[in-house]
């Protein structure tokens, strides 16, 4: 029991930090970045890069993957939704840009890395087994939680008390107004992506070392559940993005743990029952602001 | 009476947009509602239009109860509306932004169209082209969203008109408008009126106001403060303080 | 003569599956029309898909009444899930039609039934090129004819401004819901026919993926007219095959032009036949997609 709980925690933590990269820029910009599952499969495969061209130890490898999708997430924002953004178009056509920019970059990675799955080298991660009472508990995913956590703590430092994270929510806010009050718009878009896209990379690479397996596809199935999560915790709020993650992440476990193995499927039809019933009674979700008529 | 408030209310949150307001509209006439920003003039006549359902009190048009009726059903009643700001389809043509105006008063012609000749709605175009040219649109088949400011709110005005409406409510027509534009609005008003229609004018044109008005109320934080002839209001301290002194009311 | 028979016989799957795409590109594109951004319509397309097979393999149902029913069970289904999310906008409706459809996915994949995640198989392959061009003109000169009539403006005017519609006494929730059920209706139709065409299917076709490819083909396409959608389906269907040469990089391809059209055209690949028109000029850039 107290194994799973762990787990769910472990998964919810994953998902966390995944899906605040999403509600940010949902938040700031109002479109949903379909490219994001990429940057999370990227982080996993720059930790990988990292760690099998120059031995770099693990800890390394995911401040690397941070680094190098926060960037990443700055050219995706260039190239896929700033043209978009001059033009004034709705948030489709970002969202469909974003599916091509996906499909490409999924599918270089392929020709790169084959479909399959791909692990780290040998020896690279730590394989420490904690025992807790009558539980043992991977020592590696207790790592990974606490780190998910001290992430997340900084994010919300970030956006609460820095200069930068005013302009994000000014940003997020009203946009004209935060412009004419002198924001630096570019830089805060800018900063946005780089913070969302380096928390999905993270993401990507941390839940790369604790399954050992990673694969191009592998941000795919996140995206359904990013938008669960969201969509419960609140769009565009992003403590509603952590706690709609660990719902899920416990409501998953738990679903494993409670339903007979022929309903296995039925865990996913009650993760988006969920989504179903939450946007069609509660539209903004726990801590989401009121969904007003965009008249 | 043509159209009556009876104790309307409306809140948001705590704050009460429109607190107890009584009205009424004797058919024929044009009647000037007027107020500081923030009144809560536009919410009243978006809960006369249908738009916000109120808290408490009765709406009743031509002897009939619409308090709870939607927007669409409140057109059909005769009831028709322009919008602060303008509001049209922008990526439609002039004519099909008319056109769309006399939607409660065309027969639905689409079983009609599947044939390949299908009856045009010849009869349906061409009052639509009277309203353009009495509005003076000239270019039917340009986009609406094209327009220079001052012909998109009389467009707005000529599709609010092709519901053959009883009652027209005109939100801030005047705003952005020069002298000569708004002098053309108010003639376009008292003729208008002289054809048995009965108008609801929002304005923050004093002159336009008091120059087209029979009667006016005045709204203050929600609540009605003062009615009457325009020269009553003008007078009217209660207004002149309401209005803070300003050159707005005098 | 002889080259062109030889075409068509290697082709002629292809050249099936480019008119259902496009039935279901106009089923997504008659929701769009009336400012409804659906991905749904996968979930639909399984609805007709499964109950047209089901009802053949199982009741002996004659295939154009099984196609029927599964419209028909559709709509049904369309009527409630509208109802629901009908003041729902933009991201928040597509976000719940693809919980809609991922439930329904899901739901496949427990009922007995349906074959579950094997899917069904040995499905009488009684569909011919004619049933489905047939469809795809029929339908398409009908959703022709209502763009231009009092429902047509009806819808376009609530794509525009909701608020502003209600006002010109168009009954808003009403013409939404008609929309939503058509585009259901038609899109279980195009499943139905799919499921005739290739005899087997499995609830792995009809899931997110598949939603957002038919969204991509009306958008891309255009949206301003009927044709967009069809001439969207039949490019990026065909695209696989005429990009074949490119063997590993089709895909990084076909997301570039995905990515180019979106970026450049925004209301689709037709507006490139208008841009000849100066007034058409104004239009590329003035009013978006939905």
């Amino acid at each position: 029991m107290a194994e799973q709980l762990y787990n769910a925690i472990f998964v919810g933590s994953i998902y966390a930090l995944f899906a605040v990269g999403f509600a940010l820029v949902f938040s700031v910009l109002d479109i949903l970045n379909l490219a994001h599952p990429v940057v999370f499969m990227l982080g996993a495969f720059v930790a990988l890069f990292f760690m099998s061209t120059f031995g770099a130890p693990a800890a390394l490898a995911a401040v690397a993957a941070f680094g190098v999708t926060g960037v990443f997430g700055i050219f995706l924002d260039r190239v896929a939704f700033a043209p978009l953004r001059r033009r004034g178009a709705p948030p489709l056509s970002a969202m469909i840009s974003s599916l091509g920019f996906a499909i490409v970059v999924i599918r270089l990675m392929e020709l790169r890395y084959g479909p399959d799955l791909v692990s780290y080298p040998a020896g690279s991660l730590a394989q420490t087994v904690l025992q807790i009472g009558d539980a043992r508990l991977d020592g590696l995913r207790l790592l990974i939680i606490g780190l998910a956590i001290i992430l997340m703590a900084a994010l919300t430092y970030v956006v609460r008390a820095t200069q930068l994270g005013r302009d994000i929510r000014a940003l997020a806010e009203n946009p004209r107004a935060a412009r004419l009050l002198g924001v630096d718009v570019d830089r805060a878009i800018a900063a946005t992506f780089f913070i969302s896209s380096g928390l999905g990379g993270v993401a990507g690479a941390l839940l790369g070392f604790a399954y050992n397996a990673i694969y191009p596809q592998m941000g795919t199935p996140y995206e359904l559940k990013a938008f669960t999560v969201m969509v419960v915790g609140g769009m565009g709020s992003l403590p509603g993005a952590v706690l709609g993650a660990y719902i899920l992440g416990i409501g998953e476990i738990a679903a494993l743990v409670f339903l007979p193995a022929e309903f296995a499927e039925l865990r996913d039809a009650l993760a988006f029952g969920l989504l179903f019933l939450v946007l069609v009674l509660r539209p903004r979700g726990l801590l989401g602001h009121r969904v007003a008529d965009r008249a | 009476m043509l159209l009556e408030c009876d104790g309307i209310s409306k809140r948001f949150g705590g704050v009460h947009a429109v607190a107890d307001v009584d009205l009424s509209i004797e058919p024929g006439q044009v009647f000037g509602l007027i107020g500081p920003n923030g009144a809560g003039k536009t919410t009243l006549v978006n809960l006369i239009s249908g738009h916000l359902r109120v808290d408490s009190g009765a709406i009743r048009f031509a002897g009939g109860d619409v308090t709870r009726l939607a927007p669409h059903a409140l057109t059909a009643r005769g009831i028709a509306r322009t919008f602060q700001g303008v509001r049209l389809f922008k990526g439609l043509t002039v004519l099909e932004n008319v056109l769309v105006g006399r939607h409660a008063r065309m027969r639905s012609d689409v079983v009609r169209r599947l044939w390949p000749r299908g009856a045009p709605d010849r009869n349906d175009r061409e009052k639509a082209g009277q309203l353009l040219e009495r509005l003076g649109l000239s270019r039917p088949n340009a986009l609406a969203g094209g327009l220079a400011y001052g012909d998109q709110r009389r467009l707005e005005i000529a599709r609010a008109l092709a519901s053959e409406p009883r009652l027209l409510i005109l939100d801030e027509p005047a705003a952005g408008m020069n002298p000569a534009e708004s002098a053309r609005l108010r003639e376009l008003m008292r003729a208008l009126v002289a054809e048995g229609l009965t108008i609801v004018l929002i304005e923050h044109d004093v002159r336009l106001v008091m120059g087209t008005c029979d009667r006016v109320a005045v709204l203050n934080f929600g609540r009605k403060i003062a009615e009457g002839t325009p020269s009553q209001i003008q007078s009217s301290p209660v207004v002149r303080e309401a209005y803070l002194g300003s050159e707005d009311v005098a | 003569m002889d080259a062109i028979v030889d075409f068509f016989r290697v082709y002629q799957t292809t050249i099936g599956v480019i008119g259902i795409n496009a039935l279901l590109a106009l089923s997504v594109w008659v929701t769009l029309y009336a400012g409804q951004l659906t991905l749904g319509n996968a979930a639909f397309m399984a609805v007709g898909a499964y109950g047209a097979a089901l009802l053949g393999m199982r009741f002996g149902v004659p295939f154009p009444v099984g196609l029927a029913l599964g419209a028909l069970l559709s709509a049904a289904l369309a009527l409630p899930l509208g109802l629901a999310v009908f003041r729902l906008r933009g991201v928040y409706l597509a976000i719940a039609t693809i919980g809609f459809g991922e439930v329904v996915r899901v739901v496949i994949l427990t009922l007995p039934f349906t074959g579950k995640a094997l899917g069904l198989n040995g499905i009488p392959p009684v569909t011919e090129l004619w049933h489905i061009y047939l469809s795809l003109a029929s339908v398409a000169y009908v959703l022709w004819r209502v763009q231009g009539s009092t429902v047509g403006r009806a819808w376009a005017a609530i794509r525009e401004d909701e608020i502003a519609a209600a006002s010109q006494g168009i009954a808003v929730r009403r013409y939404k819901l008609a929309a939503f059920v058509a585009g259901a209706a038609l899109a279980a139709w195009a499943g139905g026919l799919s499921a005739h065409l290739n005899f087997s299917i499995e609830p792995g076709d009809f899931g997110f993926t598949r939603a957002v490819q038919i969204l991509v083909f009306a958008v891309v396409g255009g949206t301003p007219s009927v044709a967009g959608p069809i001439f969207g389906a039949t490019l990026l269907t065909a695209l696989p095959e005429v990009l074949r040469p490119l063997k590993e990089y089709r895909d990084i391809f076909a997301g570039l032009i995905l990515m180019g059209v979106i970026i450049y055209l925004p209301r689709g690949l037709v507006t490139l036949a208008e841009l000849r028109k100066t007034r058409r000029l104004q239009e590329i850039g003035a009013a978006d997609v939905a």
